[in-house]
């Protein structure tokens, strides 16, 4: 059982009022919010060792190189990396993807496929149309069914030789699906194709362990998980890390440079070209350290009653339909009420306090699917309460009133 | 005053009898309804205000030397909101809308819909309203 009363009073925000009403913050999958102790890992860094890493022989500069190091060891702990030079620190999922999607550029032939699902944000589509684009690969689409799944059957028969690379949302940031990705990951490699999971949904939800799961490529945010924006990872097994060749040119990723011919430096250091975001690394594994002092299983369980929760609670509202009810799910409802645009109850529910997404959510594919503008979309963490879901249905309710 | 002025400061007036934002909004959805709707015809993508989370469309006639406009969209909040521009504008000469000042929005309790992370396109909604002002006015020229 979870103290949500003392895990509310770790973060200062949730105190705050918006439109004179207290704030109920059901944006989680957008950003989450941030606990006191990672504040406080960022205000001690530039309070008493802010210096640039890797290179100062001062004491400052070891401090810090010895703070962000551990960072990345427990982010390496987290996901279960083998190695700790595994886990590229990134400015994000983002970041980290065109890391792949740029290093693949080398390692592809025309005529080669990409198998992305009809699940992914834009962030995700986008990277692989530019990678196709220079290369002369073909993308192919896992298509999804009505209530929010992708169809396996039809993946298996995508897959071919010619296949070199899945690509797949570990939860899809629209509807909350949880994908197969065990499945997705097993039948990939059976065709010899590297597999890359976004894990920026799942993350705030599950602890994946990349080893068990087998998989090529896992990234993920800071700043879903409780930590600052900015910073995220890439995680690569060592002999795909090595295959890719460097993403941007810069300081701390060589090795020897002389005008004829720079050798680069092993990995982490190889993708991780400048200074990197240092208070940003230290955080992030301070986060995570806070987010397991609470425990995922605890986080997952508590999130599933609010999800069953609000689920009926919304059904209760007549005209209301739910978009992705995949029986397996993270807390997030994404919905819309008869034909109200969902822009309109966005507006209304935050003049009373509640902040929740409004729009196509960077999803613009799924929302053609259902042919809808957008979804209003409800996404939860472990510091929210029923309390909180019942101020939010009587604020759709209000917003239904005045909008029909 | 310019009748723009005097438009703009009569929907002010109006807003003006609502004690609470809710009732603010009411009104404002209420004037949506008295949009000026545009010809299906016009609801074309060429006339979609870009910026917008919800759908604007909006399409501009002269009529002598006076500009109307119509517009429709599929918000109804967004609705009243290009209901108040297009009542403060339409049936002016393009020129006193290019001078005409906008900040009467502040005044009717509005001003969140000004901030540039409001997807709603306020600013873009001016701006095209304006645009069509400068195409018409380079015209009587």
């Amino acid at each position: 059982m979870l103290d949500i009363n003392k895990i509310r009073a770790d973060f200062p925000i949730l105190k705050r009022e918006v439109n004179g009403k207290p704030l109920v913050y059901f944006d989680n999958a957008a950003t989450s919010q941030t606990p006191q102790v990672v504040i406080d890992a960022i205000v001690a860094y530039y309070s008493n060792y802010n210096a640039n890493i890797h290179r100062g022989v001062h004491t400052l500069s070891q401090e810090a190189t010895d703070a962000y190091e551990i960072g990345r060891k427990t982010v390496q702990a987290h996901f279960n990396a083998k190695h700790s030079h595994e886990i590229i620190l990134t400015a994000g999922t983002t970041h980290a993807i065109n890391i792949v999607a740029t290093g693949f550029t080398s390692l592809l032939n025309k005529g080669d496929e990409i198998i992305v699902s009809a699940l992914e944000h834009h962030s995700n589509i986008v990277p692989w149309q530019m990678l196709c684009e220079r290369t002369g690969a073909v993308l192919k689409v896992i298509p999804m069914n009505e209530e929010g799944s992708l169809l396996m059957d039809v993946y298996e028969t995508l897959l071919s030789e010619k296949t070199k690379l899945v690509f797949v949302n570990h939860v899809s940031n629209a509807l909350g699906t949880v994908n197969p990705i065990e499945f997705i990951i097993e039948k990939a490699h059976e065709v010899g194709a590297a597999v890359l999971i976004d894990g920026a949904q799942a993350t705030p939800h599950i602890k994946p362990d990349v080893q068990a799961l087998n998989v090529d490529f896992y990234v993920a945010s800071a700043h879903k998980l409780c930590g600052p924006t900015g910073v995220g990872l890439l995680y690569g097994k060592e002999k795909w890390l090595n295959k890719l060749p460097p993403y941007q040119g810069g300081g701390e990723m060589i090795d020897q440079v002389t005008f004829e011919k720079t050798t680069y430096a092993g990995l982490p250091h190889k993708f991780e070209a400048g200074t990197p975001n240092i208070c940003g690394g230290i955080a992030f594994g301070v986060a995570l350290d806070y987010m397991n002092s609470i425990g995922f299983e605890n986080i997952a369980s508590y999130e599933k009653e609010l999800l069953d929760y609000a689920t009926n609670e919304l059904k209760q509202i007549e005209g209301l339909r739910i978009y992705g009810e995949a029986a397996e799910k993270t807390a997030v409802i994404s919905f819309n009420v008869g034909q109200i645009h969902p822009y309109d109850i966005g507006t209304i529910v935050d003049k009373l306090g509640v902040a929740v997404r409004t729009g196509h959510h960077c999803a613009q594919p799924i929302m053609d699917f259902y042919k809808i503008p957008g979804t209003v979309r409800a996404s939860f963490a472990f510091y929210n309460t029923k309390e909180e879901i019942d101020i939010m249905i009587s604020a759709v309710k209000r917003a239904v009133m005045m909008l029909s | 005053m310019s009748k723009i002025k005097e438009i703009q400061a009569e929907i002010v007036s109006e807003f003006e009898m609502f004690d609470d934002w809710m009732q603010r909004y009411e009104y404002m959805i209420d004037l949506g309804k008295d949009l000026p709707l545009i010809d299906e015809e016009h609801k074309t993508d060429k006339n979609i205000i870009k910026g917008c989370q919800s759908k604007v469309w909006v399409h501009a006639e002269l009529e002598g030397e006076k500009l109307n406009f119509t517009a429709d969209s599929d918000a109804i909040i967004t609705k009243g909101i290009i209901a108040i521009l297009i009542r403060s504008f339409s049936g002016q000469h393009p020129k006193d809308i290019l001078d005409a000042d906008t900040s009467f929005i502040d005044e009717i309790g509005l001003k969140e819909h000004l901030s540039l992370t409001r997807a709603n396109g306020l600013v873009s909604m001016i701006k095209q309203l304006k645009m069509y002002a400068i195409a018409y006015q380079t015209q009587l020229n």
